[in-house]
């Protein structure tokens, strides 16, 4: 039976449901292994059958096995773009090291923390949010269940305490324990019943108003994933990888997947050989894409420049993570700016994509390859850990149609072929290998127009003015951002909210909280880093006096890098801070409150 | 049944109009000669051959070539050649570099392309210095050769190749002279042909920096032996060499690697299934 305490001076718990929210947040902790990371990935996927939006962020420990792992759940009915700030409740199947990230997941005021007397004390941490705390003897529960498992009483316990429909909840159950028989499949069901009939004696409902569209079209999808799936649909056929924590799953993503359809992901000794591997394949007419992070891009770098010397396209994913060194692997940071604008060296300009969300994950993904291929340039894809490994539930996402196209030559004419030819869209037509007559040697080295090594100023100059115009002209139509306003008239809003990359999801909710203040802002979030849209940019922040620069950095990158580049109208004012705690909504709205009321 | 055919193709089809910018009397020279007289036997067209390559004097041979070239970065060209193939099954992939870009800085590529064993053929021009930034020790120069960066030698152990790219599993392993064309010429046909990772070491001379492996022309002397397929014996029979045997060390039977992009792809649409709730 469950059992109410009351903690310190906070009011006996309400008998009474709360009225329906329209969004609720949870997590379920454990030591890893303990199943904690299975049951929210099950609920989620509930959530999202039933119809109704979500994400699910993991906080993982360093270690491998028996290290802490916590599923950090938000359901609403509308898109979820960031975690929540506040968790209205948690179940924890044990108590190890949950005080590592506690942090991460504040309990709300009314909150409730279920934890198994089996398991210890609560931990301070955890009873000085004065949360009400309610024990529930977890592993008792599933002991006297054949075959009966506490991450699955867990997951009754949450799916009841949201409202969750029990047959839905099976239904994905069901489906994942197909192979393990009839037998395993009753032994959760039990779970799930008795986890369900301990969140009703709790008394208390976190019921999520009930969904506002069938689960229909809903897709159930990781940032990483995303990405994998993008570059594939903007036309990657190849790709090489080097495991790194935590691009991985964008490899193992697309490991299967581009085999499925006739592609081939090719396993490197290092980033320096999946680089090349990934130029090599391209050289050969195939969009190429690698993945990695912070470690490996600082390893990629020298045959970044070979790319885009060469004019060979290629598509670098760097899923950002605490820096530098190897920093903190597991958590999200976006202090990679630098290296992926000027990390190379000489003067190489090329393409830097952003994705503003898992969702965008896919578009930005898609977009890169077609404007890598475009140009034959390299593009780097900064996404991060927070979307990255972040799993969403989106609406199905229609194929935005950037297909990889490059410009190649069909045939060569008696007077022979010249690789880096001068033309007007600065694009030099590429020759295949096997096409008769084309035959040259792409080179990083300073180049003629037909490749052949040069040290003249000349044929250094213009191809140095053809590398830069082909990426400074290119028509990149509105895609450069994502700009909203939270009011509809057309006034200029009191404050911009300028920020790029994964920010935009905590800067948009941000933005619909002020709304509520009557606080008018417009979000101008940057998804095409470089080559700077400065027109556009200065355009959109038009003729409002105050605006507020957002980012996850130590050291403010991205503000630096919008002061070189352009004159800011107005007031400024800058809110950066490093990983590891994610930036959320409710920091930038005190950031602009504050603005307003000095 | 088996028809000579004349062949299609001559050296000079696979030779560009490119006056290379080697010193006169480079070792390099023989191996560019010995290179297209060996594709104009093999008879594969220009334009279905890639010559890929890193960064040194040796390293400047793809553009002297009519084939599709990369003159890559330093030491990365086995990764560039790895790609390419996989990418392009078709093509005939050659990686053509120097001691010191393909031990050195790429020392880590060249084991595991041999480990891989992708079908491809990799040739060292070994003129046990670096050339081109003007005659420093490389991994397979001689401990007490003496130079500016380290005087009086390096006093280090010399990389041996071929030991190298047997125990790391290349598929065919030979050592040639590049003083003496036909028999290179030979050597580069038969590591083509071979399925998976060839591995040639042509000892090619540095008249600049090192005048003294003028001696090499006497130095060299082929193997006595035939070539095995057996690794053991190989392993034995190459302990025992001073460096200078030349000829096919081994000829092994690993499947070469099989993973490569097709011809023609599947609409990706159906990768999109696996997500919908
Ligand atoms: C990353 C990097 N480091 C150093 C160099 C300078 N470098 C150019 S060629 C070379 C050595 C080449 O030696 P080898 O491969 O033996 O070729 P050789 O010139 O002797 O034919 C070096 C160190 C470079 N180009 N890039
Ligand atoms: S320096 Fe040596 S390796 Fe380079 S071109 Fe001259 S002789 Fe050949």
């Amino acid at each position: 039976m469950a059992v109410l305490e009351k903690v310190r001076d906070r009011e006996t718990v309400a008998q009474t449901a709360e009225a329906a929210g329209d969004s609720i947040a949870f997590a379920i902790v454990g030591s890893g292994g303990a199943g904690a990371l299975t049951a929210g990935a099950i609920l989620l996927e509930a959530a999202g059958k039933a119809g109704w939006y979500g994400l699910m962020t993991r906080s993982v420990g360093p270690q491998i096995r028996g290290g802490e792992a916590a599923a950090l759940i938000s359901l609403a009915n509308r898109p979820v773009d960031c975690p929540a700030e506040e968790y209205d409740f948690l179940v924890a199947i044990d108590w190890r090291n949950v005080d590592r990230f506690a942090k991460e997941m504040p309990l709300a005021e009314n909150a409730l923390a279920i934890g198994d007397p089996a398991a210890g004390e609560v931990p301070a941490i955890i009873v000085n949010t004065g949360a009400t705390l309610a024990q529930t003897e977890l592993k008792e529960l599933a002991g006297a269940i054949p075959g009966g498992r506490e991450n699955m009483i867990a997951a009754g316990i949450a799916a009841g305490l949201a409202g969750l429909p029990i047959e839905i909840v099976m239904a994905v159950i069901a489906s994942k324990l197909e192979s393990k028989g009839q037998g395993a499949i009753d032994a959760s069901r039990r779970c799930l019943e008795v986890g369900m009939q301990q969140a009703r004696a709790y008394g208390k409902s976190y019921q999520l108003r009930a969904p506002s569209t069938n689960g229909n079209g809903r897709w159930l999808i990781t940032g990483n994933e995303a990405v994998g799936l993008g570059a594939v649909r903007g036309g990657v056929r190849f790709a090489a990888a080097y495991p790194i924590t935590p691009a991985t799953e964008v490899l193992e993503w697309l490991s299967p997947s581009l085999r499925k359809i006739g592609g081939a992901l090719l396993q490197a000794e290092d980033e320096l050989a999946s680089i090349n591997m990934a130029i090599g394949a391209s050289f050969g007419g195939r969009a190429s894409i690698t993945a990695t992070s912070g470690p490996g891009l600082s390893l990629m770098v020298e045959a970044l420049g070979l790319a885009i010397a060469s004019e060979v396209p290629i598509v670098v994913v760097d899923v950002m993570r605490g820096g530098p060194s190897t920093g903190i692997p597991t958590k999200s940071e976006q202090s990679d700016l630098n290296i992926a604008v000027y990390g190379c060296h000489g003067d190489a300009p090329h393409i830097v994509v952003a994705p503003l969300s898992v969702r965008d994950c896919l578009f930005s993904a898609q977009w890169a390859v077609y404007l890598a291929e475009a140009m034959q340039t390299a593009a780097i894809i900064l996404s991060d850990q927070s979307i990255g490994q972040a799993r969403a539930l989106i609406d199905s996402p229609i194929d935005n149609g950037f297909i990889a196209e490059r410009k190649t030559v069909k045939s060569v004419s008696e007077e022979g072929y010249n690789r880096y030819a001068f033309t007007d869209d600065n694009i030099s037509p590429m020759a295949v290998p096997g096409l008769p007559g084309g035959q040259y040697t792409a080179d990083g080295l300073t180049h003629s127009i037909r490749g052949l090594p040069s040290t003249k100023g000349e044929d250094h100059q213009k191809q140095l003015d053809k590398r830069r115009d082909k990426v400074e002209k290119f028509d990149y139509g509105e895609h450069w951002a994502a700009i909203e306003h939270n009011v509809r008239d057309k006034s200029p809003p009191e404050f911009n909210l300028l920020t790029w990359g994964s920010l935009a999801g905590p800067a948009r909710e941000a933005m619909r909280l002020l709304s509520n203040e009557g606080i008018s802002v417009k979000l101008i979030a940057m998804r095409l880093i470089a080559p700077l849209r400065k027109q556009e940019l200065l355009t959109e922040l038009g003729e409002t006096a105050r605006t507020l620069i957002v980012e996850q950095t130590h050291s403010g990158q991205f503000h630096q890098y919008l002061r070189a580049k352009c004159d800011l109208p107005g007031e400024i004012r800058h809110f950066h801070r490093p990983g590891p705690q994610p930036i959320g909504p409710k920091e930038i709205c005190d950031q602009i409150r504050d603005w307003k009321s000095s | 049944m088996n028809v000579q055919q004349q062949p299609a193709f001559k050296a000079g089809d696979y030779k560009s109009d490119i006056t290379p910018i080697w010193c006169p009397g480079c070792g390099d020279f023989h191996v560019l000669l010995s290179a297209t007289k060996a594709l104009a036997e093999l008879g594969t067209p220009p334009e279905k051959i890639a010559v890929i390559s890193g960064i040194g004097c040796s390293s400047r041979i793809p553009a002297y070539t009519n084939c599709y070239g990369f003159h890559g970065v330093h030491g990365r060209s086995l990764a560039l050649g790895a790609g390419l193939k996989v990418a392009r099954p078709d093509l005939t992939v050659m990686v053509m570099s120097g001691d010191g870009d393909g031990f050195s800085i790429g020392g880590n590529h060249f084991l595991h392309a041999c480990r891989r064993n992708i079908d491809m053929t990799y040739i060292v021009m070994d003129n046990r210095v670096y050339g081109m930034t003007k005659g420093q020790p490389s991994p397979t120069t001689e401990p007490d050769w003496d130079s500016a960066l380290s005087p009086g030698g390096t006093g280090l152990s010399p990389f041996h190749p071929l030991v190298i790219a047997l125990a790391s599993g290349a598929n065919f392993v030979a050592r040639s002279f590049s003083g003496n064309i036909k028999a290179t010429t030979q050597t580069i046909v038969e590591a083509v042909r071979h399925p998976g990772f060839s591995f040639v070491e042509i000892l090619s001379p540095c008249v600049t920096f090192r005048p003294d492996e003028s001696s090499w022309k006497t130095q060299t002397h082929s193997a006595s032996v035939e070539a095995t397929d057996d690794p053991a014996r190989a392993a034995r029979r190459i302990m025992t060499d001073d460096g200078f045997n030349v000829g096919i060390l081994y000829r092994g039977k690993r499947k070469p690697y099989d993973i490569h992009v097709e011809d023609t792809f599947k609409d990706p649409a159906i990768l999109g299934e696996e997500f919908a709730v």
